[in-house]
Order: C-alpha cells, then structure tokens, then sequence
C-alpha cells in the first residue's frame, strides 16, 4: 500500500545510517549458482564500525563480506567476491551450503 | 553507490513504483531506472525483462557488466465485499503469495470472526481508497453486485490503471453498470479492461469455484501484464 508504514529493510537502514553520518558499505548478491540460500538482489549493508543488516547468504559468509567492507571504505574501490564450495577460503569462512556466489562490495557515495 | 540515488530507490519504494537499480559493475557507477522511462538497445531491453519478471540479475553489454536490481511493489489484491467468494479467495492469495484485503462496509459481512487472519476494513471503498490510493500493482475484485458499493472502486481502479478489474454479475447487470461508467467519465477502452463476468470460464458453480477462477484470472493478468511505457 502506498500510505502503509515506511518500508523497514536494509537499503532503508542504510540510508538512515548514512543521515546519521556514518561511512556504509553495500554488499549485494550479484550471481548464484546451485542451492545459494539468498537470490541475486539480495543485500548486506555494513558500517564503519562493522555493525551490520540484511544478509547474502544466510550466514554462511556475512562474516568475509563484514571484513572485506572495512578495505573497501577504507579504499572507496568496490570489490567483487566469490565464494564457492571449490574455494578454499570460501569452504573455510563456511559456504557449506553446496552453492556458489558473487557479491558486490561499495562504498555509498 | 551514489547516496541520491539511494535516496531515489529508497523514495520510489516507498512510492510502490516499479524501478530497476543499474549498477556498471566496471566503473561502479549506478543509476536508476523508473517504470515508464525508456532505455535505449541491448541494456533497455534487459531493463524491461528486468520489470516484467522481477529477477535481479547480471548482464553482459558488449565489454561491460551490469548488474540490474529489480525492485517491484508487492501485488497487492483489493476485494469489494466481504462475501462468501471472498472468504475463499483469502486462503488461495495467502497461498499464491499475495496481498489480500478486503472491503465492505456492511459490518455483517466483514467481521473478523469471518476473515481471520485477512486484513478486513468495515468502511465504505472511498474512506479505505483515500487512505491506500490504487496503483498500476494492485488488483480490484468487485463481488458485492451492489451499485453504490462496487461502482466507485470500479471507476478508482481503471483510473489508477489497476492491472485487473473484475466485476461480478451477470451480463444484463453489467450492461447497466457500464451505463452508469460511461455517464462517469470512464472511456470505452477502459470499460474493455473490465472482466465481466469475472473468473477464467472453468464453468465455477460454487463460491469456492468462482474463487479459483477469479484468482487464477487475477494472477494470469498479473503475469502477463505489460509495462505502463508500451
């Protein structure tokens, strides 16, 4: 409905954050293949001092995607991260789930 | 991304219109993409198949990726009257995955203990209509074959281009509804938008039947909808 109560979610957190002053980063969910728990679209927003909301996967990588966003608010280069069964990193940070991901990692603004 | 054109999807989503973040995963450059707002070639056409289904996706233009997200407002399906069609539409939305609501302002037909779990508004169409105006994404059911009730939201859903409009009654009632229509200021090829009678013809006997049909039909028009810009 167009008059209901405000949308509540993380793009909505990260803006709100953003107000507030705070360096956000934006992970997004760009590709899956096999059982990836969370679809393409799907986002993670993280800020400056590593507090996040949302997810990309369920929990299996939240944890990689919260670190790499400190480089890339540090940097304002944007990253592309995969993570897979196949990837040794991927399997030791826990995306046991038998899918694959790529996630997009910003700074907002 | 861009913090004004986080503020633009965040303020289109509030608004329940339909747009497409676009993300040059290259240069990480974004913009956004309104419902209605032509682009041009290859990236255009992704943006529309984008609208029309609602994926989210990755796509290769020439030397550069895109990533589209899709954001569509939820569908959402208005009934007119709280009958006993309606108390079995309820359960087969729920099921579908879609927003149903009802309205009836005959307190006796629209009580909770009849509608449970169903977001239910004893009032008359205008008061609830004012407050939760209609849009291109939701669906209006009239079902209570009573004039004073059905005709406003009618004329309200064809106006705010409502992707269904299906009216209950038989064919002689709906000649004079179109009647009245008309004498409304609702055009011709609008009244064409009208399912009357309502419901696919699977040749519905029961209540229950008839909200199959008219569920099946309301999803159909929904899948197959086409853009506001064509």
């Amino acid at each position: 409905m167009s008059k209901q109560a405000k949308l509540d979610d993380e793009l909505m957190i990260a803006e709100a954050w953003m107000k507030s002053g705070k360096e956000v980063a934006i992970a997004t969910v760009v590709s899956t293949w096999g059982s990836a728990p969370r679809p393409s679209g799907s986002h993670l927003v993280i800020d400056e001092d590593g507090n996040f909301e949302g997810s990309v996967s369920g929990g299996c990588v939240e944890g990689a995607v919260v670190a790499e966003a400190m480089d890339v608010l540090a940097s304002g280069e944007p990253k592309m991260l995969e993570f897979g069964v196949a990837d040794e990193t991927a399997f030791e940070v826990g995306l046991s789930c038998g899918g694959n991901i790529r996630i997009y990692v910003e700074r907002l603004g | 991304m861009d913090p004004l054109v986080l503020k633009k999807l965040n303020q289109a989503r509030n608004d329940r219109k339909a747009c497409v973040l676009v993300t040059n995963l290259d240069d990480g450059r974004d913009r956004l993409v309104l419902e209605g707002h032509l682009v041009e070639g290859e990236l255009g056409a992704a943006i529309t198949k984008a609208l029309l289904t609602g994926k989210s996706s990755a796509v290769q233009i020439g030397e550069t990726e895109f990533f589209l997200n899709a954001h569509l407002p939820p569908p959402r399906i208005v009934v007119i009257g709280a009958v006993h069609i309606t108390q079995a539409m309820a359960p087969i939305a729920k099921m579908a995955g879609y927003d149903l609501e009802v309205i009836d302002p005959r307190t006796a037909f629209a009580t909770p203990e009849r509608f449970e779990g169903t977001n239910i508004h004893a009032e008359w169409p205008d008061e609830v209509l004012k407050e939760h105006p209609l849009d291109a994404y939701c669906a209006l059911a009239a079902v209570t074959h009573d004039p004073k009730i059905d005709d406003f939201p009618i004329a309200q859903a064809l106006r705010h281009n409502c992707f269904y409009v299906g009216a209950l009654g038989s064919r002689k009632t709906h000649a004079k509804r179109v009647e009245r229509l008309l004498a409304d200021g609702i055009t011709q090829d609008q009244i064409d938008r009208i399912k009357a009678p309502i419901g696919l013809d699977i040749g519905a006997a029961s209540p229950q039947e008839i909200a199959v049909a008219v569920m099946a039909e309301t999803i159909e028009a929904f899948r197959k909808r086409g853009l506001n810009s064509i």
